[in-house]
């Protein structure tokens, strides 16, 4: 489990993140939503250490990680996979070596076991063969696939993940967003999620937090934002009046089923 | 103003290069990586080195030929003056001139894209320090491999100035080589290695350190590579007079 404790971060006279004071929870996905600029990715990045707050306290368990020692917070990292909105891959690398990457550099495992590891965590996301190809050779959604390979390849307790879906169709962002869901309860890991994408919260929102001007403005999961009534929720989940619609109908329909 | 700047960027070279000598994770991924640049910066740059060194020679011989033209001085000192000129500057400065422009904007472009793509984020978040890793390596192979290009363009360019003097008959063969036998002074060949050391140490800490800090889109990226040449050859010039006057 992740926890804040009153996180505040500014950037200059801009003030990002205003106490923010919340957890996320091991075996479901965790999500982060707001529209641009509401301080999720500074959040997410305060999250994994990337930044430093002003004040405030982030805890991996009963760590404080901006109480580490750098030693000890690359040990933490080793615990966490990232996947980063435009991937991460190295250019340079091709698949299997990009996924082979964070064993080389802190495993002692022969070649042959990492080999049988990086055929695994590809068998893991449905892209078995392609260790051969550089990532400029697969497509979007098969490098997301990749990325997530990668960030699970040392069987990380924590799981980041920022905007998963940008840029990918409809169909395939839902596939990425049931493959991370699946491995978050197989593997009870802590998965955060920063997503603008409405399909992932109604999807696999088990714990959402809604995020507006730096406050953490509502949380739930994906089952109360139907029946919410925080504006600023309404606002952004249900924008067009299409949407608005669809929800009273889908609200309309629960009640009479109930 | 301008003493912030220099104090702020000062302070944080030093803070970088100290997290860049640190224990590798994993010597082996070093080493290889080591042995890459080796390969980027050496191999890659010889090319370059040969073709700048030969007319630096030429040119040399051919001017100082023009200079003594009639003078009393004997011919066989154009030997002598272009084997001292070479080993004392020209190898190790212009060389490592033109490789701040080849090497360093390129390190910089690359460590800066790689900073701009997340990938030293996505390392950093691995647990591998980022600094160590990108920057150790190339600093090794930076230290050993342009001290030899340098040592190569020193010998490229004593030939360039046979190949302009003795050919076309300006100088004879033995005049040439009895020039290049007189008066050597062994200090000069330890102090062209001495500037290709420090030079090598320059234009690589700085162009890695303008990389890695690197914010902003591709036009940011272009700055740095640009900023990475030109500082590293104001301060390859300003250390080339500290070494002279050091070790002259």
């Amino acid at each position: 489990m992740i926890r804040t404790e009153n996180i505040e971060k500014s950037f200059g006279d801009n003030y990002v993140l205003k106490g923010i004071s919340t957890e996320f929870f091991a075996g479901k996905p965790n999500l982060i939503i707001g529209s641009s600029g509401a301080g999720k990715t500074v959040l997410l990045k305060l999250l994994i250490g990337l930044f430093k707050p002003d004040s405030g306290k982030v805890f991996y368990g009963d760590t404080d990680i901006f109480s580490l020692e750098a030693k000890e917070l690359r040990a933490i990292r080793m615990r966490i996979g990232m996947l980063f909105q435009g991937n991460a891959l190295f250019d340079s690398m091709t698949v299997g070596e990009n996924i082979r990457f964070p064993m080389d550099m802190f495993t002692r495992r022969t070649l042959k076991e990492k080999t049988m590891r990086v055929d695994e965590c590809l068998e893991m996301v449905n892209m078995e063969g392609i260790n051969d190809r550089y990532p400029s050779e697969v497509s979007g959604g098969m490098q997301k696939r990749v990325g997530i390979a990668r960030s699970m390849v040392l069987e990380p307790d924590y799981l980041f993940c920022d905007e998963p879906n940008s840029g990918l169709d409809p169909q395939t962002s839902i596939l990425i967003d049931e493959l991370i869901c699946d491995l978050t309860t197989r593997n009870n890991i802590t998965t955060v999620i920063n997503t603008h994408d409405m399909n992932s919260v109604m999807g696999i929102g088990e714990n959402i937090i809604l995020m507006k001007d730096g406050h953490v403005a509502w949380r739930g999961d994906k089952t109360q934002v139907l029946e919410s009534d925080n504006q600023v929720l309404e606002d952004f989940i249900f924008a067009s009046p299409f949407l608005r619609r669809l929800r009273a109908d889908a609200l309309k329909l629960r009640h009479s089923e109930e | 103003m301008l003493i912030d700047t220099f104090l702020f960027h000062f302070g944080r070279y030093v803070l970088l290069l100290k997290s860049a000598v640190a224990k590798p994770e994993r010597f082996s991924m070093y080493y290889k990586e080591t042995i890459r640049q080796m390969d980027a910066i050496g191999v890659g740059s010889v090319f370059i080195v040969l073709l700048i060194s030969v007319f630096i020679g030429m040119v040399t011989a051919v001017q100082f030929a023009d200079q003594l033209g009639d003078s009393f001085i004997p011919a066989y000192y154009i030997g002598y003056i272009v084997r001292d000129i070479t080993i004392i500057e020209m190898a190790p400065t212009i060389t490592c001139l033109v490789l701040a422009g080849k090497v360093g904007s390129n390190l910089a472009a690359e460590i800066g894209g790689m900073r701009q793509k997340e990938h030293i984020d996505a390392m950093e978040i691995m647990g591998v320090n980022t600094a160590a890793y990108l920057i150790m390596p190339k600093l090794v192979a930076a230290v050993v491999v342009i001290p030899l290009l340098v040592a190569i363009s020193a010998f490229v360019s004593i030939i360039g100035g046979y190949v302009a003097t003795v050919l076309p008959g300006d100088l004879s063969h033995t005049e040439y080589v009895l020039g290049l036998r007189t008066f050597f002074v062994p200090r000069y060949v330890f102090m062209m290695f001495v500037k290709a050391a420090v030079f090598a140490f320059l234009l690589t800490s700085i162009s890695c350190y303008l990389g890695y800090y690197v914010k902003g889109g591709s036009i940011e990226l272009g700055e740095a590579s640009t900023n990475a040449v030109v500082v590293s050859n104001v301060l390859i010039l300003l250390f080339d007079f500290i070494i002279a006057l050091l070790l002259t």
